[in-house]
């Protein structure tokens, strides 16, 4: 009997109780954020989509090796001596082009370790996150500078630059190779 | 307000017709449209969250959005449905959630029927929705359906007797069934409603208190289970049971059971207002008769009946949040252990002090 009255009155005061911490949670403030009008304010150093600054990059190849999911592509060509590509922020020459630089974020896992090898801190986080796409190959973004026709023209350029040297080598050693060689077979 | 129908079409049926639909389109729609709002504000803010917010301001059109969102989608009737039930029950559940505003005295001019029956019929009719849920379970030909449409009827019908019982003690105090009179019986200041014991001064008033207030705990809680709401939702049970008789339905036939429930939340609050807090009554009294304009007392009544209405609706989400839902065996020790010999003994009671 003691227990059946117990219960009744442990059931009515905890509801009651539970009543009233609710009632309290209808007046707190909402946490909800809304997003696409509010944005929620990011971290300093929050990892998001990556950027590289061209103008700094001095073609090193660091970030693409240092990346464990061989996200970032860099294709370079040696620029002529005639050449003056200009010097980075941070006062190093620049010496290679770079008509390839795509980095992919389809497959960029956003570990920041392509960041810390760059010499010229060319290659950095952005804050932004909002970059889907409907198709995957949209996703490879490039970053090059050069246009399409600049690209070619570069590669065309160190091509006929180093065919031309192989054929000035290849004049200058045509000689005096063979008479070294008889020299040594006759000491022999 | 059947009268002044006839004054102006000058036909009984058109204005039957007419006084059959009003309470429909001018008070269950609407309100099925705000209650569901409410709830979903109600239930986001008590979890800190907004709730909708992007159609209109604060999301005001959301049902609305929703309700011809409804209208337009497709009406799935599967392969194994028993085509002819699965068609009739949800219209007999709204039948029967429906049938039960014809005499619900929203104020003292507009009382769709004022029977001398009116809580028995109310209790009658609204049995009906047994019946209902019981055929959408069965035509669905889906095992949840079944098990939670079983679940409402043993539920439905076990909380039935302390409902039944503390209403029979209302009428042993009253002696009348016609919720009109009860009504005007409250009439006054809100120490006349029967929660309070009732009109006039004496000892059986100040006697009758605590057990009225005890009936009034017990009929809430019924009236709860009645309506399949939470604490007591297990024939609906989202996570056990996927919704559990309305599982199989879709578009407007699933809005037939969401208007039927909502409707019903209205109609046991009604209930509940009517027998122990003065019905459609102010509890301060009329502006309209300190200032003499006789025409506003209705409309007061009306308000102040719907507000009570929608304060005991808003109660029901309000424990919603605040409490998880029951088990089977918990549910039918709630109703046969405690509720009924409650009521039993608060029937017997109120029973002895009219007597006095």
């Amino acid at each position: 009997m003691k227990e059946y009255f117990g219960n009744i009155f442990t059931a009515l005061s905890t509801i009651f109780i539970g009543m009233k911490i609710t009632f309290k949670h209808l007046f707190t403030p909402s946490v909800t954020i809304q997003y696409p009008s509010v944005r929620p304010e990011l971290p300093e150093r929050e990892r998001n989509r990556l950027y590289v600054n061209m103008d700094d990059c001095i073609g090193c190849d660091q970030c693409s090796r240092a990346c464990p999911v061989s996200c970032i592509e860099i294709e370079t060509v040696k620029s002529l001596p005639t050449e003056d590509l200009g010097k980075t922020s941070n006062g190093k020459k620049k010496a290679l082009w770079v008509p390839t630089f795509t980095i992919d974020f389809a497959k960029c896992c956003y570990c920041q370790l392509c960041v810390f090898p760059c010499p010229t801190e060319c290659i950095y986080m952005t804050d932004v996150y909002e970059f889907a796409e409907l198709e995957r190959g949209n996703l490879i973004y490039d970053f090059s500078t050069l246009t399409l026709d600049e690209r070619q023209e570069k590669r065309d350029n160190f091509a006929k630059f180093t065919a031309e040297k192989e054929a000035e080598k290849l004049k200058a050693a045509a000689a005096p190779k063979p008479e070294i060689k008889k020299d040594q077979q006759e000491e022999k | 307000m059947y009268n002044l129908f006839y004054n102006i079409t000058g036909s009984g049926i058109i204005s039957g017709v007419i006084l059959a639909l009003l309470p429909l389109f001018a008070f269950i729609l609407p309100f099925a449209l705000f209650a569901v709002y409410l709830e979903r504000k109600v239930s986001a803010h008590m979890q800190d969250r907004l709730g909708p917010m992007r159609v209109g301001w604060h999301g005001w059109k959301q049902t609305i959005a929703d309700i011809l969102k409804l209208i337009q989608k497709e009406d799935i009737v599967a392969k194994d449905n028993d085509k002819f039930l699965f068609n009739l029950s949800p219209i007999i559940v709204f039948t029967g959630s429906y049938a039960a505003f014809a005499v619900i005295p929203f104020s003292s001019y507009f009382i769709g029927s004022n029977i001398d029956l009116g809580i028995f019929y109310i209790i009658a009719i609204t049995g009906l929705s047994v019946a209902g849920i019981l055929m959408a379970g069965w035509s669905s030909n889906n095992k949840y359906s079944l098990l939670g449409s079983m679940r409402s009827v043993a539920q439905i019908i076990s909380y039935e007797i302390p409902t039944i019982l503390v209403v029979l003690s209302i009428v042993m105090v009253t002696s009348s069934m016609n919720l009109h009179t009860l009504s005007e019986m409250q009439t006054g200041y809100f120490w006349n409603w029967f929660i309070f014991g009732g009109p006039g001064l004496g000892l059986t008033k100040f006697l009758l208190i605590p057990f009225m207030i005890i009936g009034f705990l017990v009929i809430y809680i019924s009236t709860l289970a009645e309506v399949n709401r939470t604490p007591f939702d297990i024939p609906e049970a989202e996570s056990e049971l996927v919704s559990g008789y309305h599982t199989e339905y879709s578009g407007m036939k699933f809005a037939m059971f969401f208007l039927a429930e909502y409707a019903n939340m209205f109609a046991v609050s009604a209930i509940v207002v009517a027998l122990f807090l003065g019905g459609y009554q102010s509890p301060f009294g009329y502006l309209g008769n300190l200032f003499n304009a006789h025409w506003l007392i209705p409309i007061e009544q009306f308000f102040w009946f719907t507000f009570k209405g929608v304060f005991f609706v808003f109660v029901q989400m309000w424990l919603r949040w605040t409490l998880p839902r029951l088990r089977v065996d918990q549910l039918m020790t709630t109703s046969w252990k405690y509720l009924i010999p409650i009521a039993f003994v608060n029937l017997l009671i109120i029973g002895l002090i009219t007597l006095l």
